[in-house]
């Protein structure tokens, strides 16, 4: 019969590589829990909830810029879709940069109704993907909790 | 006289005669009554006789004479009338049937003769098909020789069995008494007898190849009789009483190689046959028969290919024994090259330096002993012997280095030195030609040019060396200055040559004026080649190998950098300018200290100060984590006013997001080092970019920044950049 803590951390791994296979994380991901050791203990988890702060400012930019119909300022959606560029690949959220890429060809021609739902689809894949790593980070604490070490998932 | 039916005969009874008739009457009777029987038995006997009806007829025909003739036995003498009825009934009936006979006769006689001649006809016929079954079974037979003569024959690619076999085989099939082949020499002019069947022919025995009956045998491709007694069938001792068998001769072509043109097939015009003999068995009365001959011409057909096949091995197994021993051969020779080149470098390894120390020792001794005091001999004698071993050194120093160039086996050897002693030294060692020439040289060396570089110290000594002992021998009045200084940009610099500035290079320039003779600007392209010199009355004297510039040529070249010569004309001085790409050491150490390989695992980084900038806060905070993970000590800071305002000395290196549109990014490239003068102070600059084309990195070159890094960087990929670039101090690999 399998130990609490040996159950958890199956269920790490499973749900871990899951992630991965999904397209949720990339490699970038990986690279960030290799920088996380005793000096910063919290370091990913510091990272991904700045990087949802900022998802979160940023599409709220994007959707006050879309919001004014008629005089929609292109170059700063533009410009905003390219700070969440750039931050969802430092952090390994792929499926965001993916589509980051889509809503950055929709501002270069100008496509209102493109915008939209590129806006939307993003909006959609940060909450899903936040929920998702709040998930892990929950299993990570009863791992702690209930006294086990948090297993290192090679994808 | 009483009257009695008797019937007198004719005449009178003449007794002989009567009984001759009597007896003959009777014999014929007997034959007429045997016959039908004869004739009945045997038809009996015989299946088939279609002509019964006739065969009836006929028997009554002759039972009905047969019994006239016997009737006619009592005419002879008196007889009743009912003998003469019986008598003339028989008559009657006989030539009835006689008639009716001959009728039918007429009808059937044709048939009977014309049964009798097809059968003739069938009779030929069958002789006739006999005869030709005769012949087809020869022809089957001689098919079957022929196949296996060839058989045998192409079995071998021997061209001795080919031949042996086939007149053994021919011999065999034809039972042939003598057999013979007549091979032509290698003149051509006559044939030799090469094989024999039956006997061994001691001695070489030639026929002359233009006899008549040879020119007949070879002008037709099959096989033709020949007399006996011609002198290729003559081939064993005649005694005289044998009657010589028929003898045949063919020819035999021989194909060469070149025969096999691709366009067309070999034309029998290819003039070289041999002849084969065969001779019947003497007293046996054979004759050729023509299918015999066709055999043979197969043969010798056969003969022909399976010769020139055999011919065709044989050349290719020459071509290739000759080809191995070429191989050899060229081997050797190779091998004997290669100790040739080993025994020559050695040979100037170590006459370089053998030759060069006592060189230097006299030249540097007879300099010295020129500051003494002299008297104007002794003086002039010094200074011939300065000059003369000043000549010899260059000239050994020359054509050492050019053997070596020539090869292309030459090769930098880098090293840290000191510039301002090297051009302090070369000074030295020219100053003594140029005091006796009365010429002061000037050293100018730029403000900035760096101490201690790293490049190939005696080779760019001994360019300048060059320019600047040219410059003093093609002088003869005025003054000589040596100008070096940094380049930056290409203000006068050939057209297909610039400088692009890259990491810790630098492009050292150094221009060397004189008011000498000058040079013809035509002339100038000329100056670099190999032994050439402009043959002006002012040089001729000077004598020199012609070699030094075009040896200095080749340094500068595999220094990256160039060389060129302006003059404004003879009598008009010329200067002399060179470009050489030199690193900058960031040690100021002597040279000779050896570099420790860094490992980049184990090199530390431990508080090595970083400055990063990126607007973007997600990746500020993971670059500043992955450093931090390396143990340095970082800054972050968000745009580029605060960067410059923060940036200093003591960041070793400065990380910059250029990714935002924009070319702002890199002008602060550009305001940092205005900021940093001095080279060594200024942090290095990265550019951290999300694309990696050649534009990026042609714009971050331009732009001053020492290395490119593709985001997102992994862990081990920073790790190895920050090593790589604190050892070399550029980086444009990382991509």
């Amino acid at each position: 019969m399998d130990t609490l803590v040996a159950q958890l951390q199956r269920q790490f791994r499973d749900y871990t590589i899951s992630l991965y296979h999904q397209g949720f994380l990339d490699d970038q991901f990986t690279e960030l829990k290799k920088l996380q050791d005793e000096c910063s203990p919290d370091f990913v988890a510091e990272v991904v909830s700045l990087f949802f702060e900022d998802c979160e400012k940023l599409i709220g930019n994007m959707a006050r810029a879309l919001d004014q119909t008629g005089n929609v300022d292109f170059s700063l959606v533009g410009s905003s879709v390219h700070q969440l560029k750039g931050s969802s690949s430092s952090v390994g959220a792929k499926r965001v940069k993916g589509l980051c890429v889509t809503f950055k060809e929709c501002c270069d021609s100008q496509s209102f109704e493109g915008c939209v739902r590129c806006l939307q689809q993003v909006d959609i894949e940060y909450k899903s993907l936040k929920a998702k790593l709040q998930d892990l980070f929950n299993l990570e604490q009863q791992i702690v909790q209930a006294g086990g070490r948090i297993p290192q998932v090679d994808i | 006289m009483e009257v009695c039916n008797c019937i007198e005969p004719q005449w009178p009874a003449d007794e002989l005669l009567m009984k001759y008739q009597y007896i003959s009457d009777f014999f014929i009777a007997v034959a007429y009554f045997s016959i039908p029987l004869e004739l009945i038995y045997f038809v009996k006997k015989s299946a088939v006789f279609p002509y019964r009806w006739v065969l009836v007829q006929f028997g009554a025909f002759i039972v009905l004479c047969g019994a006239t003739h016997l009737i006619n036995l009592w005419t002879f003498t008196t007889h009743s009338r009912t003998v003469a009825l019986v008598m003339t009934t028989a008559k009657v009936l006989t030539a009835v049937v006689s008639c009716a006979t001959a009728l039918m006769l007429v009808h059937i006689i044709p048939d009977l003769l014309s049964v009798k001649t097809r059968e003739l006809f069938l009779k030929n016929k069958a002789a006739e098909l006999d005869r030709e079954m005769g012949l087809i079974r020869t022809q089957e037979e001689t098919g079957r020789h022929v196949r296996m003569l060839t058989h045998e024959i192409r079995s071998t690619l021997d061209r001795h069995t080919i031949l042996k076999t086939t007149l053994v085989e021919l011999g065999r099939t034809l039972a042939l008494e003598e057999c013979a082949l007549w091979m032509p020499t290698r003149t051509g002019l006559e044939l030799q007898l090469s094989y024999t069947l039956r006997q061994q022919h001691p001695v070489e025995y030639t026929v002359p190849i233009q006899l008549p009956v040879i020119n007949q045998v070879f002008g037709t491709s099959r096989a033709v009789k020949i007399s006996p007694n011609s002198p290729v069938a003559r081939l064993r001792p005649v005694s005289g009483k044998y009657l010589l068998g028929e003898v045949v001769a063919v020819r035999v072509p021989l194909l060469h190689l070149s025969n096999f043109q691709i366009n067309d097939w070999p034309e029998l015009s290819t003039k070289r046959y041999a002849l084969m003999v065969l001779m019947l068995p003497s007293d046996s009365a054979r004759q050729w028969h023509v299918h015999e001959l066709e055999l043979v011409e197969v043969v010798a057909d056969q003969v022909a290919v399976a010769l020139s096949h055999a011919a065709i091995l044989e050349e290719s197994m020459r071509a290739r024994d000759l080809l191995m021993e070429q191989n050899v051969a060229l081997d050797i020779a190779r091998r004997e090259a290669e100790t040739a080149i080993r025994a020559r470098n050695d040979f100037l390894a170590v006459m370089n330096h053998e030759m060069r120390t006592p060189m230097h020792a006299i030249i540097a001794l007879s300099s010295l002993l020129q500051e003494t005091e002299l008297t104007p001999e002794q003086r002039l004698m010094v200074e011939t012997v300065l000059k003369s071993s000043s000549l010899l050194a260059t000239l050994m120093n020359d054509v050492l280095d050019l053997s070596r160039l020539e090869d292309g086996s030459l090769q930098l050897e880098l090293g840290t030195f000191n510039l301002h002693t090297l051009f302090r030294e070369v000074l030295n060692l020219i100053k003594p030609i140029a005091v006796v020439k009365k010429l002061p040289i000037t050293l100018n060396l730029a403000p900035d040019l760096p101490e201690f570089v790293v490049g190939d110290e005696k080779r760019l000594m001994q360019i300048i060396l060059n320019i600047v002992g040219n410059a003093v021998k093609f002088s003869k009045q005025g003054s000589i200055s040596v100008t070096a200084l940094v380049t930056k940009s290409d203000n006068r610099a050939p057209p297909d040559f610039f400088v692009v500035p890259t990491g810790s290079h630098f492009y050292l320039r150094v221009k060397v004026k004189d008011l000498g003779a000058g040079i013809n600007p035509q002339d100038i392209p000329k100056l670099f080649t190999k032994f050439a010199q402009t043959q002006s009355l002012a040089t001729r004297s000077s004598g020199g190998s012609g070699l030094g510039l075009a040896i200095s040529k080749r340094f500068v070249n595999l220094m990256e950098g160039n060389i060129w010569i302006e003059s404004e004309g003879v009598g008009k001085g010329c200067t002399a300018i060179f470009d050489v790409k030199l690193a900058i050491s960031n040690e100021s150490k002597q040279s000779g200290i050896p570099k420790v390989p860094a490992n980049p695992q184990h090199v530390n980084f431990a508080g090595l100060k970083v400055l990063v900038m990126d607007e973007n806060g997600v990746s500020r905070m993971v670059t500043k984590g992955l450093l931090v993970h390396l143990g340095c000590e970082v800054t972050t800071v968000s745009s580029n006013e605060e960067c410059l305002r923060v940036v200093s000395h003591e960041h070793r290196v400065v990380f910059m997001d250029v990714c935002t549109p924009g070319v702002e990014n890199y002008q602060i490239a550009l305001r940092i080092h205005e900021k940093f003068t001095k080279r060594h102070q200024r942090p290095l600059l990265v550019a951290l970019t999300g694309n990696t084309d050649k534009s990026t990195k042609e714009k971050c070159m331009s732009f001053g920044l020492d290395g490119v890094l593709l985001k997102p960087v992994s862990l081990d990929n920073m790790r190895n950049v920050l090593s790589d670039l604190l050892e070399h101090r550029v980086l444009y690999e990382a991509m």
